[in-house]
């Protein structure tokens, strides 16, 4: 059995720049009352790890706007001209990585891989600085793992015991990232008693989340 | 009929009856509209759903569901939610039939570069070069020319999306396949010369003593 966390408590968890890896991909599947409280409560310096930057008003753009992304691991910025304009004038660090080599680098550091080696980034200025590996006469770019000290996740729901389950495209990086980070807090849009999500239907057991926000008011 | 529309009739000859297809946002979703009747294919959406379908009823959208781009898409009947790394798994691993990509230039390798003018336009790679590297047969739809600068050239000026060489381009003017020995005209486009195609491309191209016109669906 869980306690459902506050929402301020929730983000008053949060030290300032700590790493975040926060689901959603342009904002389907972001816990956006978790972002709210963060930019409600006004402490950053963090490192975000995410598919994207989603739009200004949306998910992370919220984050981006409130100035509290110092650096941002993710895919795509193309949706937000406000990222793109703080990187220009440094106020902000991105590191663009391949969609598929980022959820694989987090798969990796949350299930205890040293590492993940992929084709994918090879003869393109992703492989800058990075190990090439040959194995039976393909090359591979060594990508590394990556960790947060927070994930926040967004989920359709979850039961009494944290187990949750997504929906549609809501899934995209929040099963993967609920494995990666240190303390796992879980916004689902509903929760329902034990049992009332079959154990089929459950994507992330609840064994993983360390705090489960109250529900919606 | 318009450049797009003649490029998206022309790709869409290209999908075979089992396919799944992942369309990229602009141009080549577009295709999308050409299907033959005959063929039965799912189409992937990177962000988590194969099987998308058509947009929803204008009130019925349900924000859990989107494509790529974050537009409101339906689920065919058949169709499955999946997290990132299971889609990315699929593109990675060769399980995905074709991807129908933009393109800023192609060169006579048959290298892509279609993620970023340094110092003009960073968007990000999202899930760009995972899928060159990754799809069974990769395919170019872009209008010939830029503002009337050639976009096929001999070498990419702009950094490469993979090195790997893609299977088809097409453009309003032509149809191009890479080979071992250079890039070879096949098909040109309606009421096009294969003078006309030359000159407007700066790479060498190899012409056969006769090129037939594109067939369009």
């Amino acid at each position: 059995m869980k306690t459902a966390t506050k929402l301020e408590a929730a983000a008053e968890l949060i030290p300032e720049g700590s790493v975040l890896l926060i689901g959603g991909f342009m904002a389907v599947g972001t816990p956006e009352r978790m972002i709210d409280a963060l930019v409600a409560r006004g402490v950053g310096g963090f490192t975000v790890v995410a598919n994207d930057t989603a739009m200004p008003g949306h998910g992370i753009g919220k984050l981006v706007t409130a100035g509290l992304v110092s650096k941002a691991i993710v895919s795509h910025i193309g949706l937000n001209p406000e990222t793109q304009a703080k990187m220009i004038a440094g106020e902000m660090e991105v590191e663009l990585v391949p969609q598929g080599t980022l959820v694989e680098r987090i798969r990796a550091g949350g299930v205890g891989l040293g590492g993940v080696l992929t084709a994918t980034g090879l003869g393109t200025p992703v492989e800058d600085g990075k190990q090439i590996i040959e194995i039976d006469g393909k090359k591979f770019l060594l990508e590394k793992p990556i960790r947060g000290d927070f994930a926040l996740i967004a989920a359709k729901q979850a039961d009494y015991k944290g187990n949750l389950e997504y929906a549609l495209t809501a899934h995209n990086f929040n099963p993967v990232m609920a494995l990666a980070a240190d303390t796992v807090i879980a916004e689902p849009h509903v929760i329902v008693p034990v049992g009332a999500i079959p154990p089929d239907a459950v994507k992330t057991p609840g064994i993983l989340v360390d705090h489960l926000l109250e529900r919606e008011h | 009929m318009n450049a797009k529309e003649v490029i998206a009739r022309r790709v869409a000859l290209e999908i075979e009856d089992g396919m799944l297809v992942n369309l990229g946002i602009g141009l080549p979703s577009m295709v999308a509209n050409f299907l033959p009747e005959d063929v039965d294919i799912f189409f992937q959406a990177e962000n988590g759903v194969i099987g998308l379908g058509a947009r929803p009823p204008e009130g019925m959208e349900d924000p859990d569901l989107t494509d790529a781009g974050g537009g409101f898409v339906t689920a065919v009947p058949g169709a499955a939610s999946i997290d990132s790394a299971m889609s990315f798994g699929l593109i990675r691993g060769g399980h995905l039939d074709m991807t129908v990509l933009g393109g800023l230039q192609v060169d006579e390798r048959g290298y892509l570069a279609n993620w970023m003018v340094p110092g003009k336009m960073v968007p990000g790679m999202g899930g760009a070069m995972d899928l060159v590297a990754g799809a069974k047969k990769v395919v170019v739809a872009m209008v010939h020319t830029a503002k009337g600068n050639p976009k096929i050239m001999p070498e990419c000026t702009l950094p490469l999306t993979a090195a790997r060489r893609i299977s088809l381009i097409v453009t309003e003017m032509a149809v191009i396949e890479p080979t071992d020995e250079g890039l070879a005209l096949r098909e040109v486009g309606p009421g096009v010369t294969v003078e006309q195609v030359v000159e407007a491309t700066a790479a060498k191209l190899i012409v056969p003593e006769t090129v037939p016109e594109m067939a369009l669906a």
